[in-house]
């Protein structure tokens, strides 16, 4: 026997049965965190960056009760939903607070013909298509992906946008459907029977006939 | 010790030959043995070989860097031939790896007590192959940031491999083997290790091998459980070593393919696999025992075993050969023919007749005895066909290159990167054992212990049992 035959103190024994539990725990909890902690439903849900300008939506158009079209207004026809332009705002604020110090980014813009910088908050991917017209044509709401914006005055990204929220939809699309002439009507809910929902619901997928695509070419074209 | 050449070939059936030559008791098993791992300083040969793997493996480093930051194209991968080298590299390996489980679980559970002398070594070499096998996958997928999509986990995008895959299934079939392999290697060899902590002269080799030997004492208990636990493990492996190269073959057989889509596969590659493996043991086994002395433990019998599993397999392979003509022929199929007249005849040619007279003539040899205890005759005859089953993969996935299309056939054309990566390999290979011979007990002691005449409880009592007089029994650890 050599000389060091008990390099080793007593408590060194439970050391084994952690470092199996460790073995077997770690990858759960590796896969755990990939899946979870790399998400955008924990990274990106949430971001509300600060503006240029504190545009409120949830004045304009919660208690004001503007449209969304009537700033994004390509929403229905392209597949952008558009950024309005200075112009737009100027419709108004030309004669409403056209001197208040909070709109003093609106007015520059407007003198010198630059865009306002504002900061984008729903963000997909370059390699994400993604078109509005198709949606919000078809019944989808404003709401379903943006939330109650007309309640926020600080805009925020409510859903996490990752493919796996998309295909969830496009999978089982049938309650995110309603009447697309209530699509911008973020705060609509259904007044009948759980019955009466159900039927709504497949009425209106099947009147436009919503059979979303799963291909990978649908989104990454 | 001095090494007098004894005659264990012989087969006498009231005499059983010895597996431990020249007077061994259970005390110079061990010295002999740990003497590898105890030396001062390994041999020679050692260093050698061990510069040369490493510098291998630094250029395979090497050309993985420049893999990833170039993009495959740095392969002779083209259209219509996608699989090329890596793929070919990948089947090679696993093929490899499988003469370490044949060995560790089957020939355990036939009884075969021969296999004690080179099961640690077998399976040693199994998991340095299948490692060598599971980077060629991962770096063949293209985009390498995206290989862990390789496995089902959970993610932001719901998206999953493709369950109906082969490829897939190759996943969980490889890393079932690669973790079954290891567990069954690292626990027959805690008591080794354990002997080789008992004998430390620094504390570090006593902290690191007690480390490893998890406490190990060699009670009746320890044994107890050891050997149940052995056993199940044996039991566990031993459909692995036909579902493996099953699986395998599949990425082949499941392909609607000429020359790929036959139920011939996976019997084909389990034998292709064991055989090369076994080829692989004794290209390993024959050097290692001259360097360091192990021909006492490793001796004639064994190799001459060896080379009969050789043998058979190389004929099973041989038949599988010609069935796969014959089936050509007789299905009818045009594609199916043209895809084997081509292989014999096409443009690859040469590659099909090297495969050929490796694979089949080569161990042919192995019907005469002379040939089977000859150690440069059964040297030459496992390079050959080390080389011959490299060829039948790269046989079989070049059969791309001439598909239904004829406007996209092609002549597969591997570049420099393709053939260093593949001797890069080698280099993994080679390093991973030349640190395990000099670190980790070669030879399970304990199991040829159990092997030897002292071990027989009757001993004493049976008068053919002559060879072993003045043993003691003196076990250890």
């Amino acid at each position: 026997m050599g000389r060091y035959h008990y390099v080793f103190p007593r408590w060194t024994n439970l050391l084994l049965p952690g470092a199996i539990f460790m073995a077997m725990v770690a990858p759960l909890y590796v896969v755990y965190v990939v899946a979870y902690g790399f998400s955008p439903m924990t990274t990106d849900v949430g971001y509300a960056p600060d503006q240029v300008i504190e545009y409120s939506h949830k004045l304009h158009a919660g208690e004001l009760g503007i449209d969304c079209r009537y700033c994004h207004n390509t929403v229905e026809y392209s597949a952008k939903a558009s950024i309005p332009p200075t112009q737009t705002c100027m419709n108004c604020h030309t004669q409403i607070h056209k001197d208040s110090p909070k709109l003093e980014a609106l007015r520059q813009s407007y003198e010198k013909g630059t865009p306002v910088t504002w900061t984008r908050v729903h963000d997909l991917p370059g390699y994400a298509y993604f078109n509005h017209s198709a949606h919000v044509n078809r019944g989808v709401s404003c709401v379903s992906c943006h939330g109650r914006v007309d309640r926020m005055d600080v805009v925020q990204q409510m859903q996490p946008l990752s493919m796996g929220w998309c295909l969830d939809c496009h999978r089982n699309p049938t309650e995110n459907l309603r009447d697309p002439s209530e699509v911008t009507n973020l705060g609509w809910s259904f007044k009948g029977t759980e019955q009466e929902l159900v039927d709504y619901h497949d009425f209106w997928q099947d009147h436009n006939n919503i059979n979303p695509s799963q291909d990978c070419s649908t989104c990454h074209r | 010790m001095s090494t007098i050449v004894i005659d264990n070939t012989f087969e006498d059936p009231t005499r059983r030959a010895p597996l431990v030559l020249n007077h061994h008791d259970f005390g110079s098993v061990t010295d002999e043995v740990c003497w590898v791992n105890e030396s001062p300083k390994p041999p020679l040969a050692w260093y050698i070989t061990f510069v040369i793997s490493l510098s291998l493996l630094g250029m395979l480093g090497g050309l993985i860097m420049y893999l990833f930051a170039t993009g495959v194209g740095v392969w002779g991968n083209q259209n219509p031939v996608m699989w090329g080298f890596p793929i070919v590299n990948f089947v090679f390996w696993v093929g490899i790896g499988h003469a370490g489980t044949l060995i560790s679980a089957i020939l355990f559970l036939f009884r075969q007590k021969w296999r004690t002398a080179i099961n640690r070594f077998a399976e040693a070499m199994t998991i340095f192959a299948v490692m060598c096998a599971g980077l060629f996958p991962g770096i063949h997928v293209g985009r390498v940031w995206f290989a862990y999509w390789l496995f089902p986990i959970p993610n932001q995008m719901n998206m999953w491999p493709q369950f109906r895959s082969p490829l897939l299934w190759d996943v969980f079939a490889v890393g079932t083997y690669a973790t079954v392999s290891v567990l069954f290697w690292y626990l027959g060899m805690v008591p080794d290790l354990a002997t080789l902590r008992d004998r430390s002269k620094t504390k570090l080799r006593a902290i690191l091998y007690g480390i490893f030997s998890l406490g190990w004492r060699g009670s009746m208990r320890h044994w107890h459980r050891y050997e149940r636990g052995y056993l199940l493990l044996a039991a566990l492996a031993t459909p692995l070593v036909l579902s493996v190269h099953s699986v395998v073959s599949f990425d082949f057989a499941v392909a609607q393919l000429p020359g790929w889509h036959t139920t011939i596969f996976p019997p084909y590659f389990v034998a292709g696999a064991i055989f090369s493996g076994f080829a692989m043991v004794m290209t390993l086994a024959i050097p290692a025992r001259q360097i360091w002395g192990l021909k006492n433990f490793i001796t004639m019998r064994h190799l001459e075993n060896m080379n009969k599993i050789i043998l058979l397999t190389g004929s099973m392979v041989g038949y599988a050969y010609s069935t796969e003509f014959f089936v050509a022929w007789y299905s009818g199929a045009m594609y199916e023919s043209f895809a084997f007249v081509n292989r014999a005849f096409g443009q690859h040619w040469w590659a099909y007749w090297i495969m050929v007279s490796c694979n089949v003539l080569t161990p042919q040899v192995f019907w005469f005895k002379a040939a089977r205890r000859s150690i440069p005759i059964m040297f030459i005859a496992c390079l050959l066909v080390n080389v011959g089953m490299w060829f039948e993969r790269f046989v079989i996935v070049i059969s791309l290159e001439q598909d239904f299309l004829p406007s996209s056939w092609a002549y597969y054309k591997p570049t420099w990167v393709d053939i260093g990566m593949l001797v890069g390999s080698f280099g993994l290979f080679m390093t991973m054992f030349m640190l395990f011979i000099r670190f980790l007990p070669v030879i399970a002691i304990a199991e040829v212990k159990a092997i030897m005449p002292e071990a027989n409880p009757h001993r004493g009592h049976d008068h053919h049992d002559d060879d072993s007089d003045h043993a003691t029994m003196e076990a250890r650890s």
